[in-house]
């Protein structure tokens, strides 16, 4: 095995990932090890805006945004932590801007903003403009901008490079191993300061707007290595993905004045939260999607409802709220929605210019992940013991600044706030610390993981047991849930679990870009946190946030306010307990749309 | 509906050359993406099938392969446009190395782009707003506008892939690089203009296009690629970004 070694080494090159290379990188030296090419990674895949109380469109202030994150989050959220998320969101948009991403501008030329589910005056409880925007490929434009300052600024890469475990020596982590795609060799990363960045796992299921290489692997490395995960049973369904594929339709879409429409016609969304309708949080509306499917308002008797953006329709609406919407144009939609317009088009054979498109709530993004504090530092259990030399940001870490459920537009603002805050402080460690050697078996246990991969001749392929753990979490582990169903789902994630072990069978015994082994080795990460999500959402007997069940329909605040913290026990078993939730100035209360 | 994949296949472990295999599929819906039939052959006949994907809607731009003879994304092309008893030929993008069967090697085509400079430079100190706080730089709607069309750039390789000159000469940047490099000299918030068109002006540069406009119909983001190219060259040709 080749050993490199590096001051901080930062596993996954997306918003997070680059951010956080960025302001590593102007102290020590630094590595981005990542399994896809930078511009491939899951952030360019965000579409509608990046929130930030900038005012430029009308009044705003970063205390509504924090309060809204709050409030999103069911009141679940870390409020210090959210708290720096809306104030350091201004700043990180600024920043943005002066890297040079290309932002709409208004008529005076500063950077355009739009109204997103769940942000509001907090005065008037109205919907306001805060979501900070380049078209509704605002995700892309966030991807690009870092990798060109990460060009700029010299950092190394190590693209294709798939991390697979973490190495530890004792207590205290001092690198990671990789897969090197385009030979097989294993690389020993051998640093001071680990960084991951990974992302999430939305291939759990079978209806989701996430990428293929969205398999969770940071969280699973981490969680096999003693980590607990924080908060899994809340994963966010996004209301509006397309019919069938799920693929991402923006809640830009909602925010430039577009309406969900039932199997009769109806505005639905009036009916569940009188004040925002459309703009209310995502797993209000996903929740509220479901009932008119299951009670069968569905468009033809079909499992999907309409989402009308035409101009007409938008233009009645605005009209009876006294809004003017003189701007609302076909030309307007097709370039603040050029995306959406591309996606109806080419999947689902629609224009969205003049008929609705077929949408459907497709699993989205993981609320929960690897625990850590404010600084991004990992922390070891629910006491919050830091442990040194170890960093998460993104979507793979639990800060926990989106509580029970994200608002839009703040996994961009995570990325950029928390990403960079990782980056420094883990900078800041490796300027402080020694190498600490690695252990003479570094490396050894995952190369007999892969070889038994590779050498794997069973029954089972592993698309199989991917099929049915992706159906039984859709089935059983979605939008709502009930104890029968989510112990039914663990049961079936712990025998897919044991066929993965035991009995699978590939076909690629080589060594050149050998995706037969490490998709089936991801297969095995998704296994994993799945098994952590059925047994969270098990354990947490109330509805909160994303987190819906039909057996414990009300939020429990006597009980229920606190993280899950899930540790693995042995090979086999889970144990869980739990971490209080930080609240500074917002009492918890009813939440209402 | 049935869907028959012609694919041609090289793996450096065990093959001397490339060669043609063909799989046929049952059970296909007409609004399956090509990828998703390519990942039936995978999972369900072959896993040593390789080819990059990623976000499968056309956003990451992992997969462009050579489909029918046309540079495209498999996951934006559906069965249903070839008709019923369909036959598809896939094949790796043309113009960089086959590492194994749909995947090549695209250090080139990144050291292409990394080298016109592909980030914006500006050294003027930014505004400060009322509370001594750093503000955004103003650009006006019609500046935006100027270089929206190739903001939307994927790096793909579609484009640089079904061009005869880099086909002919892999030292040409290539139409994508092109493409990243107009993004910056047409927004009017970047100061280093001349630098950038030094570049482009190389003999490996702009010059090398002969406008054959492969590129354009190869775009997968709708990009008027032939075009950029050309306004670039208008560029160096007037030493200004306002010609």
């Amino acid at each position: 095995m080749k050993i490199h070694q590096f001051d901080t080494i930062i596993l996954g090159a997306g918003g997070a990932g680059l951010m956080a290379a960025l302001y590593a990188s102007r102290s020590v030296k630094v590595a981005v090890i990542s399994k896809l090419y930078p511009t491939r990674s899951h952030t360019g895949a965000a579409l509608g805006g990046i929130g930030a109380a900038l005012g430029n469109e009308e009044e705003d202030h970063w205390e509504w945004h924090a309060f809204d994150t709050v409030k999103g989050g069911d009141y679940l959220t870390d409020q210090d932590a959210a708290e720096i998320l809306a104030r350091e969101a201004i700043e990180a948009v600024i920043e943005l801007e002066h890297m040079g991403l290309p932002f709409d501008r208004t008529k005076e030329g500063k950077i355009s903003q739009r109204r997103f589910g769940g942000h509001t005056n907090n005065t008037t409880g109205k919907p306001v403009r805060r979501a900070c925007h380049a078209a509704d490929r605002t995700g892309h434009m966030i991807l690009q901008t870092l990798y060109q300052q990460c060009i700029k600024n010299n950092v190394t890469f190590y693209d294709e490079y798939h991390v697979v475990d973490l190495i530890m020596n004792g207590d205290q982590p001092v690198g990671a191993v990789a897969v090197c795609l385009l030979d097989g060799s294993l690389h020993l990363f051998h640093a001071k300061a680990v960084v991951f960045a990974t992302g999430g796992w939305g291939k759990c299921w079978e209806v989701t707007s996430n990428a293929h290489s969205m398999t969770g692997d940071g969280a699973a490395i981490t969680f096999r290595n003693g980590i607990p995960l924080e908060d899994m049973e809340f994963f966010q369904f996004h209301p509006t993905g397309l019919y069938p594929t799920g693929f991402l339709i923006t809640e830009g879409v909602r925010g430039e004045g577009g309406v969900l429409i039932n199997g009769r016609g109806e505005r639905f969304m009036e009916k569940y939260a009188p004040k925002v309708k459309d703009l209310a949080s995502r797993d209000v509306i996903s929740r509220a999607i479901a009932i008119e499917l299951r009670e069968g308002r569905g468009i033809k008797g079909k499992r999907y409802l309409h989402l009308d953006l035409t101009p007409d329709t938008v233009r009645r609406y605005k009209a009876e709220a006294g809004e003017t919407a003189d701007h609302y144009t076909a030309h307007y939609i097709e370039s603040k929605l050029a995306e959406t317009c591309d996606q109806g088009r080419t999947y689902a054979g629609v224009d969205p210019l003049t008929e609705p498109l077929p949408i459907q709530p497709t699993a989205h993004y993981a609320m929960g992940g690897i625990p850590t504090n404010v600084n991004a530092e990992v922390i070891a259990n629910s006491e919050s013991r830091v442990i040194p030399g170890l960093y998460a940001a993104g979507e793979c870490a639990c800060v926990s600044v989106h509580g029970a459920n994200r608002l839009g537009t703040n996994s961009l603002v995570d990325l950029i706030v928390f990403g960079r805050r990782a980056g420094l402080r883990a900078a800041e460690y490796a300027r402080g610390a020694a190498f600490i050697a690695l252990p003479s078996d570094a490396g050894r246990k995952i190369e007999s993981e892969l070889n038994r991969i590779r050498t794997a001749t069973g029954s089972t392929k592993p698309y199989l047991l991917r099929k049915k753990m992706q159906s039984t979490m859709q089935d059983l582990v979605g939008v709502f849930r009930n104890g029968k169903d989510m112990q039914q789902a663990l049961e079936t994630m712990r025998e897919l679990r044991r066929e993965f072990a035991t009995n699978i069978g590939i076909d690629d015994r080589g060594s050149t870009f050998n995706t037969d082994v490490l998709e089936t080795w991801e297969l095995g990460c998704l296994l994993e946190l799945a098994e952590v999500t059925a047994y969270a959402a098990l354990n947490r007997t109330e509805s909160r946030g994303g987190h819906a069940r039909e057996d414990y329909e009300k939020r429990d605040d006597e009980n229920w306010l606190k993280h899950t913290m899930v540790y693995r026990e042995g090979d086999e078993s889970l144990r869980v307990d739990y971490k209080p939730v930080t609240i500074t100035q917002y009492q918890p209360k009813e939440r209402v749309y | 509906m049935e869907a028959t994949i012609r694919i041609r296949r090289f793996n450096p472990d065990k093959d001397k050359k490339p060669y043609w295999a063909t799989y046929t599929l049952k059970d296909c819906e007409p609004t399956n993406r090509l990828l998703e039939l390519l990942h039936r052959v995978k999972w369900e006949i072959d896993g040593t099938l390789t080819l990059r994907r990623s976000c499968a809607q056309g956003i990451c731009g992992s997969d462009a392969m050579r489909i029918n003879g046309r540079n495209r994304l498999a996951c934006k092309v559906l069965l249903q446009e070839f008709g019923e008893k369909a036959t598809i030929q896939v094949e790796p993008i043309l113009g960089l190395p086959v590492v194994k069967d749909l995947v090549v090697d695209m250090e080139p085509f990144f050291a292409h782009y990394r080298a016109i400079m592909p980030y914006l430079v500006n050294e003027t100190p930014p505004p400060i707003g009322e509370d001594g706080k750093p503000r955004e730089r103003l650009q006006t709607i019609e500046a935006r506008e100027r270089f929206d069309d190739t903001t939307k750039c994927i790096l793909c390789a579609a484009c640089t892939t079904s061009c005869p000159s880099f086909w002919a000469n892999g030292a040409y940047v290539g139409p994508a690089a092109i493409v990243q490099a107009h993004r910056f000299v047409f927004d009017d918030r970047d100061q280093h203009l001349q630098e950038r068109l030094d570049v482009l002006a190389d003999p490996d540069g702009v010059w090398r296009c002969r406008t054959i406009y492969n590129c354009t119909p190869a775009c997968p983001r709708g990009i008027e690629v032939t075009r950029a190219i050309g306004e670039v060259k208008k560029a160096i040709q007037t030493g200004k970004r306002d010609y």
